[in-house]
């Protein structure tokens, strides 16, 4: 099998620039570490002792261990981004896990908010910033706490959350 | 048939075995580390007005007075993972370090294998593996959900794995949670000894010797490797570590546990076994109710 395109079997470490790539369109892990950076304020060093694969076009994983690439596996750390579309789009995974490093494009959602997000429901929200992909969060015990991605367009934000992560949760009205 | 009639000449109070066999059991959570400190799980319980009750020997652990533990926060949040209490044992004797390299053979639906990636921060690599593809499917749902970022998941036979796919040959450590008849289960699924045949008893237990093995190669002299089940079937638990014993070069070692247990049985039915295996643990579901489970814990390289 070529080397040079995506192969649904394997797990490929990304190239680190774009002088190193040989599959075509790949994301380098300067680009990704640049998105995180740009888009949500997350410092590249949070990163530093991660490596990002991809398998399959245009799905990305964040692992922190050792592995040699290629690697036939059926996953690698977690599942990260998709830079299939124009806009890449972080998971809910991805989000939970590094999101409280965020500075930039987080809404806090107030609790009746927070709980429809979870559901998987589309609402109208006051945000005055940047449209696309926002990471949404809630307070929790204390401290801001992210819930997943929400893609706001038309003053509306659409909950992202994957159908198996929603939940009714207890206590709401 | 009655099935746990077999098991009367090992346990001392048979009648509170069984009585315990028939109650159901508590919804016990444990709290994911890599995500939550167990105080703020326990804040995040009290502003959703969800009781709960830690367990004494593990601060981790709690015991919720609720029927619906996936429908909190904390579950959303991945702070929270439905574990019964006494299969966290394994992991904590197994007590992985960052920057180790740890193989779970049997891996799936991935409570212990999640519950070793926190032990070692996130920051050890994880080899989980586990030969069916449908229950690796919930193995990294819940890894996913519960912010793993250190496992490397496989889908092979343990039997004769091969670590020819990773940059390192041999593991620091590795859990055998071996596929088992389940006895010890029964609080959990009243149907669990429906299918039991001895017959069974004979294939599983090759097949976890050949495992529990490969387990022992693949492990750095040094290292240590843990064996568990949920069964109270001598054939699965004391004859597989004597097998391995005296095939491999590993010998039995002691390690602490906070709850009650019962050493491991050096005789059944007519057969003996080598006297170390009495360093293993066998715990009934009456002596600190919960599950049964019986673990092991092996040192390479003797």
């Amino acid at each position: 099998m070529s080397d040079r395109t995506n192969d649904g079997s394997q797990l490929d470490r990304l190239p680190a620039t774009a002088d190193e790539r040989v599959v075509e369109g790949r994301a380098t892990r300067q680009e990704l570490l640049d998105f995180w950076d740009e888009r949500y304020a997350i410092a590249p060093e949070i990163f530093e002792h991660y490596s990002f694969w991809e398998k399959g076009g245009g799905k990305l994983w964040a692992f922190r261990g050792e592995a040699a690439s290629p690697l036939e596996a059926e996953a690698l750390g977690m599942t990260f981004l998709r830079t299939r579309q124009e806009h890449w789009k972080p998971t809910t995974n991805a989000v939970q896990r590094f999101g409280r490093h965020a500075g930039k494009n987080v809404v806090e959602l107030a609790d009746a908010e927070a709980r429809r997000f979870v559901a998987g429901e589309d609402q109208p929200i006051d945000w005055d910033g940047d449209w696309g992909y926002l990471i949404a969060a809630h307070d929790l015990a204390g401290d801001v706490e992210p819930l997943g991605v929400g893609l706001f367009i038309d003053g509306e934000l659409r909950s992202q959350v994957p159908k198996g992560r929603r939940r009714e949760l207890i206590g709401g009205e | 048939m009655d099935v746990l009639e077999r098991y009367e000449p090992l346990v001392d109070d048979f009648r509170a075995f069984r009585a315990a066999c028939e109650r159901p059991l508590p919804s016990v959570v444990r709290v994911n580390e890599i995500k939550a400190t167990p105080e703020r799980a326990m804040d995040a319980l009290d502003d959703e007005g969800v009781a709960y009750e830690p367990v004494e020997w593990h601060p981790g652990l709690l015991r919720l007075d609720s029927t619906s533990p996936g429908r909190t926060w904390g579950a959303y949040h991945g702070w929270l993972h439905g574990q019964e209490e006494v299969s966290t044992l394994p992991a904590l004797v197994c007590d992985p370090q960052p920057d180790e390299r740890v193989w779970a053979a049997c891996a799936a639906p991935g409570g212990k294998a999640t519950q070793l990636a926190a032990l070692a921060d996130d920051e050890g690599t994880i080899v989980a593996n586990d030969r069916s593809l449908g229950r690796l499917s919930a193995l990294r749902f819940n890894a996913e959900r519960l912010g793993v970022t250190s496992m490397a998941v496989t889908n092979r036979d343990a039997r004769n794995y091969s670590l020819k796919p990773f940059e390192f040959d041999e593991f620091d450590c590795a859990l055998v949670d071996a596929p088992c008849s389940c006895e010890g289960t029964i609080r959990k699924n009243p149907d669990a000894l429906d299918e039991w045949s001895l017959e069974y008893i004979d294939s599983i237990a090759a097949t976890q010797e050949s495992i529990l093995r490969r387990a022992v190669q693949a492990t750095r002299s040094g290292g240590s490797v843990v064996y568990s089940t949920c069964t109270f079937a001598p054939e699965e638990n004391e004859a597989v570590l004597d097998s391995v014993l005296s095939a491999e070069d590993c010998r039995l070692v002691e390690f602490s546990c906070a709850l009650e247990t019962r050493p491991g049985v050096t005789e059944w039915q007519g057969e003996a076994f080598d006297r170390s295996v009495r360093k293993a643990k066998r715990i009934y579901p009456h002596l600190n109710d919960t599950g049964g489970f019986f673990c092991a814990k092996v040192e390479v390289g003797g």
